[in-house]
């Protein structure tokens, strides 16, 4: 009876094997969470039209992300933190940094406080260093006079795995305190006593669900979870809410650092009007040289991606668009990818 | 003491009041032991049936945050990795377990018995990675092949050993009777000895089943996952538990709830490979065997 | 000829798992264990915390689930009617095959929130000055982890003691009872006093499939690889940093340290199965003079 029944479930999965198989291609990427909310919105959006490729984005962090590229067990790589040199350095072929959109890492939280909570640099390093340790302290209370601030312990959530969200937050962190310097990177040493959650997703999932919890996360992931969150002091001493129009503020006038430096540029930190300072590209990162059948699919792919189509497609769901005469460039050195 | 005398009736007031207190705490703490299950099945059969649908077995995931979408393809994932793995343990583990019950003295089937014995307490992360390094890599690519490899690797011990005790209670009556009619040693192995316990054999085969049919850590790195509909064996490969893990650390309510729908999916059909597993046994009579 | 290919494999493994862990411990010897800082961005291993995780949630899942597998083990075997025990102890059985992943799902969804919102106030309230019970109710955390494993290993527990437990001559029993004894009497000196060895290795078989766990323990233990005295902190075990840092790896050396400590939870794993199956070959000699 039950070699019968191992027998069909094998005859009946490899039917059902064969009928799907289509001829499309399957082209593997993984990496940053903050971008699977996008990838997978545009593969959606993609495919309809594009039916010569199937694409599959798992978001495991931009750590992961990069070794698998390198291991060569994905085709594609996204990231929110460029590729250190040593790591570039292991890479068979030049890995090409395409800028494909841009986001915002938030302070989120979880506190019955009305009103917006406002926040500095400062106070945010020294609450994220477990120095701040309660909701009501003074250094808050100062910030934001008008509010009422609970009597809650500041529970602080931060990623267990190696992101580029943590090395978008950690490196605006080292800018504005000195107590971070140095201390910035994919992964950080945090403060014993504060939580680890994986991808953005878990942390998000942290926040919500304890009370008194304030976190980092991509914007996308508080708007999509109905999480508050602060808006922090700029370099010009502005308090600003973090949205598509202070995220591209931090990109104004960048454009020929950015070509310098291969797109590889940070942008946390502007000194810009109306900047939202801990705001960030993230990057799809390609092999400069790649098999014709795949390549050919991923360039299309890419060079959509930063059509004005796709871009506003990203504005809608909470991402900033690449300015356009960086995403020009880009195209200009995706033109220059070689497929064999 | 004699039977009535105070200090003995003292004595056996408080043994009974000892006894009562005893045997109250007991039985307190059994159900204790019953609460955590119910409330288990309770919730995974509450909040799963709520969202279950039909969606939830015939479509994709939806992009990030887009509401419905499905399981589907996880399913059939699952399903693909299983069997994979099955074709490759069966046939070893059930040669194997066979080889170590007629052979039972040899040096080198000491060594073997030694060796599933030791791959029982491998933890399946350890095996996940060992696969990543031996077959991930050099293929390039996460893969329904790394996948049901790593849950072969799981498997195997479990059928051999299954298969061993239930052929080492073969009498030796029945080999001799082969053998004596006029049949080579290994005839004897595969048709007589081997036919006569074959449900009893195949009843370690689903347990094992059973037990992979939920692993999610080795799979983490070896079928990784897919969006996709699975197409080939060479493809990272959706499978249920490693699916109801990425949404249940998600924050969104509506991956929670397909996350409870796959969990209750798969205690469903680890249950059923179960409870079929008991009726077969209880044919053969043979007591259960705890693994 | 299929055993030496399955022996190849295995031998396979171990190499593998040997080999990967050499550079780490060519560079720090024997310290890697008993260091704990450990900050992958600064290429620092020191795999203290995560053997602390492990050990904790591993004792307190123990200290947990012991006593209530053995007394329903006990129940089943001695109290029980036949009526209920045999529905009673199918149930339990049926505890054993839900897997992990999905004890993290309940964990993180119904434990953790109960654990939060009405075990946590308690400690902290009364004996929040005791360092075991300090800090903010997250949830999660160490205590949270180990009482998942405590229901988790109570299937396995409560199973080997009841198979010990009827292994023992009913003329024992009926010999302490006919001396005069209480229910309880009989059952402490026929049962659990000639079970005892028994009772261990069914206790240590509880452990090392603690220590082992990955899934359920990831999804609820905080991942900080910290030692911290409260129960209530978030922590780390061997399995959930192997289960999480390892796709990420890029280093040589945190790919090494890695390998190391499950090189390490195996070798711990190994010992502790061993003992247990060691317990059992005895119980079974004594038991059969």
């Amino acid at each position: 009876m039950e070699v019968f029944v191992i027998r069909s479930l094998l005859t009946a999965s490899l039917v059902m094997c064969a009928s799907i198989a289509y001829s499309a291609i399957s082209i593997n990427g993984s990496g940053s969470t903050f971008a699977e909310p996008i990838y997978t919105k545009w593969f959606s959006d993609y495919q309809k039209k594009n039916t010569s490729a199937q694409f599959n984005y798992q978001g495991v962090g931009s750590g992961a992300g990069i070794k698998q590229l390198l291991e060569g067990t994905v085709d594609f790589a996204g990231t929110d933190d460029p590729m250190k040199t040593e790591d570039a350095a292991k890479a068979k072929e030049t890995v090409l940094h395409i800028p494909i959109a841009m986001g915002a890492v938030v302070v989120s939280y979880n506190a019955p406080i009305e009103g917006k909570l406002k926040l500095s640099g400062s106070v945010v390093a020294k609450i994220f260093n477990g120095q701040i340790k309660k909701w009501d302290d003074v250094e808050i209370a100062k910030l934001n006079p008008k509010t009422t601030l609970p009597s809650l312990d500041i529970v602080v959530a931060t990623r267990s795995d190696g992101s580029g969200t943590t090395a978008v937050f950690s490196e605006y962190l080292s800018k504005v305190s000195s107590d971070w310097v140095g201390k910035n990177g994919k992964t950080v040493k945090w403060f014993t006593g504060s939580l680890g959650a994986k991808g953005n997703a878990g942390v998000a999932g942290l926040i919500k669900q304890n009370p008194g919890t304030i976190g980092y996360v991509e914007l996308v992931y508080a708007k999509e979870n109905g999480l508050a969150f602060a808006q922090i002091e700029n370099k010009k001493g502005e308090f600003i809410e973090a949205s598509n129009a202070s995220v591209s503020a931090s990109a104004e006038g960048v454009t020929k650092e950015a070509i310098a430096n291969n797109f590889k540029l940070s942008i946390t930190d502007s000194s810009r009007k109306g900047a939202y300072p801990i705001s960030s590209f993230t990057w799809m990162l390609v092999f400069e040289k790649m098999p014709k059948e795949k390549g050919a699919e991923i360039v299309n792919f890419a060079k959509w991606a930063l059509s004005e189509d796709a871009q506003k497609t990203a504005g809608a769901i909470n991402y900033s668009p690449v300015p356009k005469e960086i995403r020009n460039e880009a195209l200009k050195a995706i033109a220059k990818i070689k497929l064999q | 003491m004699s039977r009535t005398s105070q200090p003995y009736l003292l004595a056996l007031k408080r043994r009974k009041i000892k006894n009562n207190f005893m045997i109250g705490l007991i039985v307190l703490l059994s159900v204790l032991a019953v609460i955590p299950l119910f409330m288990v099945f309770f919730h995974i059969v509450r909040n799963g049936f709520a969202s279950l649908n039909f969606d939830f077995f015939t479509k994709l995931p939806a992009p990030l945050g887009e509401p419905n979408g499905g399981m589907a393809n996880s399913i059939l994932g699952s399903l693909i990795l299983i069997t994979f793995a099955s074709l490759i343990a069966v046939p070893i583990g059930v040669l194997s377990g066979l080889y170590l019950s007629e052979y039972k003295n040899d040096r080198l089937a000491s060594v073997l018995r030694w060796t599933v014995d030791l791959l029982m307490s491998i933890p399946s992360i350890v095996i996940g990675l060992f696969i990543y390094t031996l077959i991930v890599l050099p293929m390039k690519s996460f893969s329904a092949l790394a996948g049901g490899s790593a849950l072969a690797l799981l498997m195997f011990p479990i059928v051999a050993k299954t298969t061993e005790e239930v052929l080492k209670l073969t009498p030796i009556h029945i080999r001799e009777a082969g053998l004596a009619l006029g049949l080579s040693r290994w005839r004897v192995i595969l048709f007589v000895v081997l036919r006569g316990k074959s449900s009893a054999v195949m009843t370690g085969v689903v347990l094992a089943l059973g037990r992979v049919a939920g692993e999610t850590a080795p799979l983490l790195v070896t079928a990784f996952g897919n969006r996709n509909w699975p197409k080939s064996l060479t493809e990272p490969t959706p499978s249920l538990p490693v699916q109801i893990y990425n949404y249940a650390i998600s924050p969104y309510e509506n991956w929670h709830s397909q996350a409870w729908a796959g969990a209750l999916t798969l205690v469903t059909l680890i249950f059923v490979i179960n409870i079929v597993t008991r009726l077969i046994f209880s044919k053969d009579g043979l007591s259960k065997s705890h693994l | 000829m299929i055993a030496v290919f399955v022996i190849c494999v295995f031998g396979f493994l171990i190499f593998y798992l040997w080999d990967g862990s050499l550079p780490i411990l060519k560079i720090k010897g024997l310290s890697f264990f008993f260091e704990s800082d450990w900050d992958p961005n600064s290429d620092q291993f020191g795999a203290l915390p995560f053997i602390y995780g492990t050990l904790l949630t591993s004792v307190v899942a123990l200290i947990i689930s012991a006593p209530i597998a053995i007394s329903t083990a006990i129940f089943l075997t001695e109290i029980a009617s036949k009526r209920i025990s045999k529905p009673f102890g199918f149930l339990i059985e049926m505890l054993s095959t839900i897997p992990s992943v999905v004890y993290g799902l309940w964990g993180i969804f119904v434990l953790a929130p109960f654990v939060r919102d009405y075990i946590q106030p308690v400690f902290t309230n009364y004996l929040g000055f005791v360092p075991f019970f300090k800090g903010p109710p997250f949830g999660i955390g160490i205590f949270t982890a180990g009482l998942i494993l405590a229901i988790m290993i109570l299937p396995t527990i409560t199973a080997v003691c009841r198979e010990v437990f009827l292994s023992i001559p009913v003329s024992l029993r009926e010999g302490v009872s006919a001396l005069g004894a209480t229910r309880w009497e009989t059952i402490k000196t026929a049962v659990i006093e000639a079970g005892f060895s028994g009772i261990l290795a069914a206790v240590a078989l509880g452990f090392g499939r603690a220590m082992g766990e990955t899934m359920a323990v990831t999804m609820l233990i905080g991942n900080r690889p910290d030692i911290t005295f409260s129960l209530f902190a978030p922590g780390s075990t061997m399995a959930s940093v192997i289960a999480n840092e390892s796709p990420e790896a890029t280093s040589a050396l945190h790919t090494s340290a890695l390998s190391a400590i499950g090189l390490s939870l195996f070798l711990v794993s190994l010992a502790v199965s061993g003992l247990s199956r060691l317990i059992t070959q005895i119980t079974k000699h004594r038991l059969a003079k």
